[in-house]
């Protein structure tokens, strides 16, 4: 760079916006990290004297705590169910759309992608109103087959497939986005090369499509599951975490601990093993990265 | 051909349904109370009424939520690209001590979720009298990693003769960011305004937690507090849901190209 330097203007540009993300983003982490490992509660907000270390005893209590063991369970499952339905829904989604028989993709595009930016609240109440077990869409598709009518948001077996099936309705868009982008870059003359060699649809899948895609897979796997690790206003709308806590989140069980009993110290330390499990998931997917270039 | 036409119909079946439960959404909002909760379900209203919308604005005063998600989505969206394009041109286009130590910080924080800053940052704007005002939702919207690095990587591509050239005119630091950064980055700087503002339309989460009047509350707190209380009233509710999604959908629809380029953008990092 020729550029002649003046520092001083450097300065004057990055100071607004780090002073910003030092203050009110940096300091909270460390202060979460701390108030961790304090019993900081509805005491303390009035009077912080009151407030006393007391290592890591949390931490033991959140593993004792059958409610934190629930809400973990949930929001893996949650993950474990939705991910990778998510994501190979979107890679359908963009091969159809991919396909040099389709003309109009634009149009189709529209209509996977829209859910994407459409405010969680509104489209989980409007989704509420589809799992209605008496006139709701869903049944009333059911019925249709001479299936019996489901409390889909009621009933403990069925809530969190619900909100499952709502969740990937709301986000394959963006993934496809992605997909379509990381299939645009595979040359085409690969295929060429496998179609004189006689390789049919499938094989050209399999060898060239999908190990040309990892990249991109494994940068979607990582989004959406760091995403959907994050969920909380789905529950909070469509079953405010019921029914008999079925479907809890980490998320929901971190704000209901710190926001509507003020236990900040405990919600802090479940806050920190939350953001563990997600530095634990990105290690592994990049770890895989590796090894597969 | 015959493949051809099942893809057309594959495609087109699924797309209605991904946008049914708008459709059913928009029409039950023109019903009458009761008229959506009727099996089989219905889409059409019959007979037509906009009753849902004026009891919204008329009795429950959404127009002050309406007004709080616009005014703060617009004031965030314009701090916001101030803040990182600043910061992301200096990071592109300036040498000082620690800038790369400085960039590689932010760039490992961004695996830091949101979330974890939840509670100091409440008991931060608490002792600062900000809790219950747009400044609760002001100040940590103004600037962000992504958007710094995303602006840091549109500016390394402009050419440093556009610079030098316009240092020789005499231009000031100011004036060259001003005048010659800026609207080269317009295309950037537009696909991040769409994300802060419809980032800052859609969030739930922080609002619910800072925000703690009804007459400070954004549309989807005021409209998840609505759903505890008419729960029986999907009509109702969904007028809710077509306010609260509309503009963010026009939105959208008016910038999809920066926003769809965003996405590829954020994908690409290294």
């Amino acid at each position: 760079m020729k550029i002649k330097n003046n520092i001083n203007a450097a300065y004057f540009f990055l100071a607004p916006a780090l002073s910003a993300i030092f203050i009110f983003f940096f300091i909270p982490v460390i202060a979460a990290f701390i108030m961790s490992f304090t019993d900081f509660d509805i005491y303390a907000l009035g009077d912080l004297s009151t407030v006393r270390f007391i290592g890591i005893n949390n931490y033991l209590k959140l593993f004792d705590d059958p409610l934190f063991y629930t809400a973990l369970q949930n929001t893996f499952y949650f993950v474990i169910m939705a991910g990778p339905l998510s994501i190979a829904v979107s890679l359908g989604a963009a091969l159809l759309l991919n396909s040099k028989l389709v003309k109009y993709k634009a149009i189709f595009r529209l209509s996977y992608f829209i859910p994407v930016v459409t405010t969680l609240v509104a489209v989980a109440i409007v989704w509420r109103f589809i799992y209605h077990p008496k006139f709701g869409i869903i049944n009333y598709i059911l019925s249709l087959v001479g299936i019996a009518p489901i409390d889909w948001l009621g009933d403990t077996a069925t809530a969190m497939p619900a909100i499952v099936l709502m969740s990937v309705w709301k986000s394959f868009g963006y993934n496809m986005i992605i997909f379509i982008a990381g299939l645009q870059n595979i040359p085409e003359d690969l295929y060429e090369a496998a179609s004189i060699e006689g390789a049919t649809g499938w094989q050209k899948f399999r060898s060239i499509t999908l190990p040309m895609l990892a990249p991109t897979t494994i940068f979607i796997s990582l989004i959406t599951m760091i995403g959907y690790f994050q969920f909380f206003a789905e529950p909070y709308i469509m079953t405010q975490g019921g029914p008999l806590n079925s479907t809890l989140s980490i998320v929901q069980y971190m704000y209901q601990e710190g926001f509507k009993w003020w236990n900040m110290g405990y919600s802090a330390s479940i806050a920190f093993v939350f953001f563990f499990i997600i530095l634990l998931g990105t290690i592994i997917q990049l770890k895989i990265q590796k090894s597969t270039e | 051909m015959i493949k051809k036409y099942l893809l057309y119909a594959f495609l087109s079946v699924t797309s209605v349904i991904t946008l049914i439960p708008f459709i059913w959404m928009l029409g039950a909002s023109f019903m009458f109370d009761g008229k959506a909760s009727v099996f089989p379900p219905i889409f059409l209203p019959d007979p037509f009424t906009i009753i849902q919308y004026k009891i919204l604005f008329e009795r429950l005063n959404v127009w002050t939520n309406f007004f709080n998600s616009l005014i703060l989505s617009t004031m965030v969206t314009v701090l916001y690209i101030t803040f990182t394009s600043m910061a992301g041109y200096a990071f592109a286009k300036y040498r000082f001590k620690g800038k790369k130590f400085l960039f590689n910080l932010l760039l490992s924080s961004m695996i830091i979720p949101s979330q974890v800053t939840m509670l100091p940052l409440f008991l931060l704007l608490k002792s600062m009298g900000f809790i219950n005002t747009y400044m609760a939702i002001i100040i940590p919207g103004l600037a962000n990693i992504f958007g710094i690095f995303l602006i840091r990587q549109y500016c390394i591509s402009i050419p440093d003769s556009l610079i030098e050239a316009a240092r020789m005119d005499g231009a000031t630091d100011f004036q060259i960011y001003r005048k010659v950064i800026l609207p080269l980055a317009v295309p950037i700087l537009v696909t991040l305004a769409i994300f802060s503002f419809l980032g800052t339309w859609n969030d739930f989460l922080w609002p619910l937690i800072a925000l703690t009047d009804d007459s400070m509350y954004t549309l989807p707190v005021a409209l998840a507090n609505l759903m505890l209380e008419h729960t029986k009233d999907p009509e109702l509710m969904m007028a809710g849901s077509v306010v609260t999604v509309i503009p963010v959908i026009i939105a959208f629809l008016a910038l999809q190209k920066y926003y769809i380029k965003g996405i590829m953008m954020g994908s690409v990092k290294e």
